[in-house]
């Protein structure tokens, strides 16, 4: 029998204890222990990109890290994320464009769009497709992100100076 | 009820506060934006346990024995249950329908009692504390399996040395329709040029994001079962759980809350869903499933997967003078439940010539089993099939006698002017628009510098291509789907609203919401209807204990049947508002209006609040004239009579590029000009457009599920199923006409399917017309770099 | 589906990390990124007993430079190599390859020693170091062995590595002035394994080869290091030049089949990339049209 292993980490700016099984990914972590259940899962296998969350500032799939790797790791999910108002612009854009229909891609959709607009904050729509392509969205057909994730660029260009 | 009140005070829905024809964000969305939703995979409810379903490895095996004596031991196994111990709490059921005449189909168990059918027929569950004690425990029910001849081929399925999969069915063929319209023989004898190919369609699947989930909970102190499941159609689902589980109707309360994607793959209930709630039963506490990726792949319906011969025959001039199909598609074992794996053909059927005046069309289509996953209902169903089978025959008429394919378009297609009149399948269109669709579509993509451009281009040896598709679809069907077929799946919905005391309107309403606005649609109806701000509006849907008894969201029925009932509801509702209204201002309805939350009179002077209002017929009735009793509750339900269908219309086109060295497309551009009516909310139409355009996109180029000869599904994980992300899509542009339908008093039509119905055809003949200058045709999808380079004679 | 149940130990050195190993041999698996290791264990494909994670050694994530040698601990991820100026400098294709290795979050935890050490055939990292001509470092009880890139790979994710052995480094030799390279693949969808994909490293005199190494992927067992370079070497590439080395590199192919693509076809994929090599290489666009099937 393989006992629980405690761990300590940081989630969204609260310091976090807990015991977890060592098998246990993050993504089942966050949802399961913290019931922050904006992490989604939707193919366990890393490939559809909508357990994304931020470690250390770098977006990951959650599914593939497990949760004792992130030892005295900073965990940033899309509740942290809506908490501290960093992405307020590019909820509303993603709102006002409707570039969400059920929704379940959206939180990672929004950490990938956000990764991208702090290392390139002027990307062109190519640019922005290639940086989603790891995020699968089947309702929307992308265009109304990709819109979503340009005029949040420009607006942030234009409020910059 | 007084009669007269119902339109007393209307104002039209164009008023200047109407939320018709306006692009207003989504209510309510913040939940979603912040991760903050609640999908059935985030539900949790104490005592709940974990059900994992051990599935056939085998396409077709006998079960001879099941052994879970070691399973039962482990940690956290709470029950393992076979398919044998299941059935003495659930009865199986058979898929079919009985206007589709001579369809037939087996027993189907929620889990497998003696013999599994597909690779992924469940076999026995487990049912743990966690899902990964259950998986664990999964691994060690030993199943002894006697493997049976498998039927996986469908051009062969019917030959007599085949097996037959159910002997009681007497042979593999599950269903079977012919048409013959006109003279279809003399048509081909008098045509020019006959074009006759082979069109095959790969086996795809819906591939929801959030894989299908349920939780089942059996109260046994309240003797009822909760289902709170990520589905299209609440009443529905009540309606099957209580039959097969021995309830009563009214014991059983279905919930659907956010949903992860439903497309069709969440219109049906499954065996393994019907097994959660039967396990729920029997263990008498909740049970939650929630298929994991490679589950969702061997179990969610598939679809497409047809092989259709298709003939056309077109005099020189250009005119079309007869289509035939001859079409077959294996739909798995059973013929799915309750909404039948015959559907898509029979669509197929129907819908071939859709857009053209040719009265010559003779048709056959067979429905085989075979032991792969059931096939039944996806996005467009049948329609990419029918468009892309007329499209292409159209396309390839076009060449034969060197037309162009917009000019052959508009010498065949339906005049606009036309309507009401019926195809020569029966299909009866009340007003369509192709031609007027078609000319703001080659405006739109400028359709002759595009021509130019390829000319330019081939010259440098850059293959690019265009490609046009018109299609019909169908949308707000009438009973005629499923109710005259014996299956109790409501095509009427119904919406109520009222007036709570703060002056804000609640709204019930049967359809559900997955992401397509069914929300937005039904408050912008309403709060039009009544003169309120949206903010105003809250809506309740997916839940069979609030809501009227309805059909749901599915067919592109939503808006235009569940918002009319919105809109008659909202009406009636207003005009109770206004007789209060007239009570308390000691005047006639017919003086006053609702604006903005006001009541303003003929001379629009603001008058009083709706609270105000509120506040003296719920807290002051004593004050109000004697023998008046307001009225603050109304509901309505609507079901379209008069067409059975309400067709719409569209014409799509895309701009792509071949590289004839990879065998790779660069899809470049896409085109929609399309006609579903009335239009509420342009933005959340154009997104359904989109939206249903890359799932065709994603079947013309990517999607295809797998199987090997023996039944094994090999590419059941999201690595090599392919689906369409963003960076291989294209942008696409979305153009209306409007032609609203007569029928209601809203106009609206249907849209959430026309992006799917016509896109793969468009690639398709975009490829074509890429590949024109080496003499290629491929009329097979999805069009990989390997049946490009294949056709090319690369590799 | 939730991965099976298995132990975990954190190494924070090198040589704990050997202990470990040593001490569970088969029975182990080492966690690096975890970006390969982790979708297997979630779709049950493996069921260690144990996994050693060595995140937590922070020696082996590090680029250094030193007298003509770049050497990349083992832990440095896709992320850190695509941003360093360093391999930005020394070792360009690596830059260029790693932006075609899956997408950002992937790349953000998928380290090199773990690409390597897992061997897909269809991986760019393992064919730009049979390109780069690398050396492997592993280190095991028995101490320091170095294995030339070229000799590392053995089959469909095997290598020379010993039970016990961890792959701690890779050193490239710094590109020497007027070094040129290549890399291109060919994907279903951007962030694919590839179908058929080329590394390659070239030095040019004039309109010749002096040095030209490619490092095919996605067409065999492992990744190849094409001897049809033979050909190309020391002469004017001619179109019957460029025949002849296609020609040859079919015959050093290994190419199986999957779902994207059949063996003949990754063939075929094969030889346009090596003409697209060339003609990109020598800027002879002339070339592209006249071998192409």
């Amino acid at each position: 029998m393989i006992a629980p292993v405690p761990i300590a980490l940081t989630v969204n700016h609260e310091r976090v204890e807990a015991l977890v099984l060592p098998r246990l990914n993050l993504a089942d972590f966050l949802r399961d222990h913290l019931s922050l259940t904006g992490t989604h899962v939707g193919c366990e296998h890393g490939v559809c990109g909508a357990c994304t969350v931020r470690v250390n500032g770098d977006i990951v799939r959650s599914c593939l890290i497990l949760a004792i790797q992130a030892e005295n790791a900073t965990v940033e999910t899309i509740e942290g994320l809506s908490d501290s108002g960093e992405i307020a612009d590019l909820q509303s854009a993603f709102h006002q464009r409707n570039a969400l229909q059920c929704g379940f891609c959206t939180p990672a959709m929004l950490m990938a769009a956000q990764d991208l607009l702090l290392t390139n904050p002027d990307p062109d729509r190519d640019q922005i497709r290639e940086h989603l392509s790891g995020n699968y969205c089947r309702c929307t057909g992308y265009h109304a992100i990709v819109d979503a994730v340009e005029s949040t660029a420009h607006a942030r260009l234009e409020r910059a100076g | 009820m007084t009669p007269g009140m119902q339109t007393a005070g209307l104002s039209p829905l164009d008023r200047p506060n109407s939320y018709i024809g306006k692009a207003v964000p989504r209510p309510n969305l913040e939940r979603l934006l912040e991760g903050r939703g609640q999908y059935v995979s985030d539900i949790t409810l104490p005592r709940m346990v974990h059900a994992v379903f051990v599935r056939s490895p085998h396409a077709h095996a006998r079960i001879v024995g099941i052994d879970v004596t070691e399973a039962k031991t482990m940690s956290g196994v709470i029950a393992v249950v076979t398919g044998a111990e299941l059935a003495k709490v659930i009865t199986p059921w058979v898929g079919v329908l009985s206007h589709l005449k001579g369809l037939k189909s087996a027993p189907q168990h929620a889990i497998a009692v003696d013999r599994a059918c597909w690779q992924g027929e469940a076999v026995a569950a487990v049912l743990a504390t966690s899902r990964a004690l259950a998986e664990d425990a999964a691994e060690h029910v030993v199943v002894e399996y006697e493997p049976l001849p498998v039927v996986t081929n469908v051009r062969t399925a019917l030959d007599p040395a085949t097996p037959i999969i159910h002997a009681e069915l007497g042979d593999n063929l599950a269903f079977e329709r012919k048409i013959d319209a006109g003279a279809v023989d003399d048509a081909f004898k008098r045509s020019d040029k006959i074009v006759d190919v082979e069109f095959i369609f790969g086996r795809h699947t819906g591939v929801t994001l959030e894989p299908r989930s349920i939780v089942a909970d059996w109260a046994p102190g309240d003797r009822r079962m909760t289902v709170y499941l990520g589905n299209q159609a609440p009443h529905m689902v009540q309606n099957i759980v209580a039959k097969h589980l021995d309830l009563e109707e009214a014991q059983v309360r279905v919930l659907c809350k956010d949903v992860g994607g439903s497309f069709g793959v969440k219109v049906h209930i499954y065996a393994d869903e019907m097994a959660t709630c039967a396990l729920s039963k029997l263990l008498r506490r909740p049970v939650k499933f929630v298929a994991d990726r490679v589950e969702s792949f061997n179990t969610d319906i598939h679809a497409r997967d047809h092989i259709c011969r298709g003939r056309i025959g077109v005099s020189h001039d250009g005119t079309i003078n007869v289509f035939e199909i001859d079409d077959l598609t294996g739909v798995g074992p059973y013929s799915m439940y309750p909404r039948t794996s015959a559907v898509e053909a029979n669509q197929v059927i129907i819908l071939i010539g859709g857009p053209y005046t040719t009265p010559n069309y003779r048709g056959r289509t067979r429905v085989v089993f075979q032991n792969k996953n059931v096939m039944s209902q996806y996005r467009g169903v049948g329609h990419p099939i029918a468009c892309s089978i007329t499209e292409g025959l159209v396309d390839l008429a076009a060449q034969a006698i060197g037309m162009d394919p917009v000019e052959i378009r508009r010498r065949n297609m339906v005049r606009d002017d036309a309507y009401p009149c019926d195809s020569p399948t029966g299909l009866k269109f009340e007003a369509l628009s192709h031609h007027a669709s078609l000319d703001k579509l080659v405006a739109m993509m400028r359709y002759d510098d595009l021509r130019a451009e390829q000319v330019k281009l081939r010259k440098q040896g850059i293959y690019r291509g265009i490609g046009i598709a018109s299609f019909i679809e169908v949308t707000n069907p009438g009973a005629a789907f499923y109710g005259v077929g014996g299956a109790r799946i409501s095509s009427q919905d119904g919406v109520a609203v009222r007036l709570d005391a703060a002056g804000t309107v609640i709204c019930q309403t049967s359809v559900t919401e997955q992401g397509q606005g069914s929300e937005s649609m039904t408050a912008q109806i309403v709060a039009s209807a009544i003169g309120v701000s949206m903010e105003k509006v809250r809506v309740i849907l997916g839940d069979t204990d609030n809501t009227p008894y309805g059909g749901g969201t599915w067919a592109s029925r939503g808006t235009g049947i569940a918002g009319e009932a919105a809109l008659q509801a909202a009406k009636v509702l207003r005009g109770n508002i206004l007789a209060t209204a007239a009570a308390i201002l000691q005047g006639k309805p017919d003086d006053f209006d609702i604006v903005d939350g006001m009541i303003v009179d003929a001379h629009g002077q603001q008058r009083i609040e709706l609270n105000e209002l509120t506040r003296i017929a719920y807290f002051r009735p004593d004050t109000l004239p004697p023998g008046f009793q307001p009225e603050l509750m109304a509901t309505r339900h609507y079901v379209p009579r008069q067409y059975p269908f309400a067709f719409t219309n569209g014409v799509q086109a895309s701009w792509l590029e071949v590289d004839v060295i990879t065998g790779k497309v660069k899809l470049l551009k896409h085109w929609v000009v399309e006609d579903c009516g009335t239009i509420i909310n342009p933005q959340l139409v154009d997104e359904q457009i989109r939206g249903g355009v890359v799932q065709g996109l994603g079947a013309a180029l990517f999607e295809h599920c797998i199987y090997d000869e023996t039944g094994q599904l090999t590419n059941a994980n999201m690595a090599d199923y392919l689906v369409p992300m963003a960076t291989e899509m294209p942008d696409i542009e979305v153009g209306h006409q409007i032609s609203p339908t007569l029928e209601s008093e809203l106009g609206a039509k249907g849209a959430g399917e026309a992006g799917a119905a016509g896109a793969a055809a468009c690639v398709s003949n975009a490829v074509n017309d890429a590949l024109s200058p080496f003499g290629v045709t491929i009329t097979e999808i999805p069009l990989t770099p390997r049946l490009i380079l294949t056709a090319l004679g690369r590799i | 589906m939730k991965a099976p149940a298995f132990n975990y130990a954190r190494a924070s050195s090198v040589q704990e990390a050997i202990d470990l190993l040593s001490h569970y041999g088969d029975r182990a698996k080492v966690l690096s990124g975890g970006q390969s290791l982790m979708p297997a264990l979630n779709l049950r494909l493996l069921a260690p007993e144990w996994l050693i994670d060595i995140g937590p050694i922070v020696d082996l994530r590090r680029i250094s430079v030193e007298s003509g040698l770049l050497t990349i601990g083992a832990s440095t991820r896709h992320a850190d190599l695509h941003r360093s100026p360093d391999i930005a400098a020394h070792a360009p294709l690596l830059k260029d390859a790693v932006a075609h290795v899956a997408h950002p979050a992937i790349r953000n935890r998928g380290t090199i020693g773990g690409s390597l050490a897992h061997a897909d055939p269809a991986s760019e990292l393992p064919a730009c170091m049979v390109a780069l001509d690398a050396t492997i470092v592993v280190l095991g009880p028995d101490g320091e062995r170095r294995i030339p890139a070229v000799d590392f790979f053995v089959g469909i994710y095997e290598t020379q590595l010993l039970p016990g052995e961890l792959l701690v480094a890779i050193e490239v030799p710094k590109r020497a002035a007027g070094v040129r390279h290549f890399f291109s693949e060919h994907v279903r969808r951007s962030g694919d394994y590839a179908m058929a994909g080329l590394a390659a490293e070239a030095e040019i005199d004039g309109d010749a080869f002096v040095r030209l190494r490619l490092g095919f992927f996605a067409v065999g067992e492992r990744p190849i290091l094409a001897t049809a370079a033979r050909h190309l070497i020391g002469r004017p590439v001619t179109e019957a030049v460029l025949a002849q080395a296609c020609a040859a590199l079919d015959d050093e192919l290994a190419p199986q089949d999957d779902h994207q693509a059949t063996a003949g076809m990754r063939r075929y994929l094969a030889r346009q990339l090596l003409v697209e090599c060339i003609v990109s290489l020598l800027g002879r666009s002339d070339l592209r049209t006249k071998v192409v099937a």
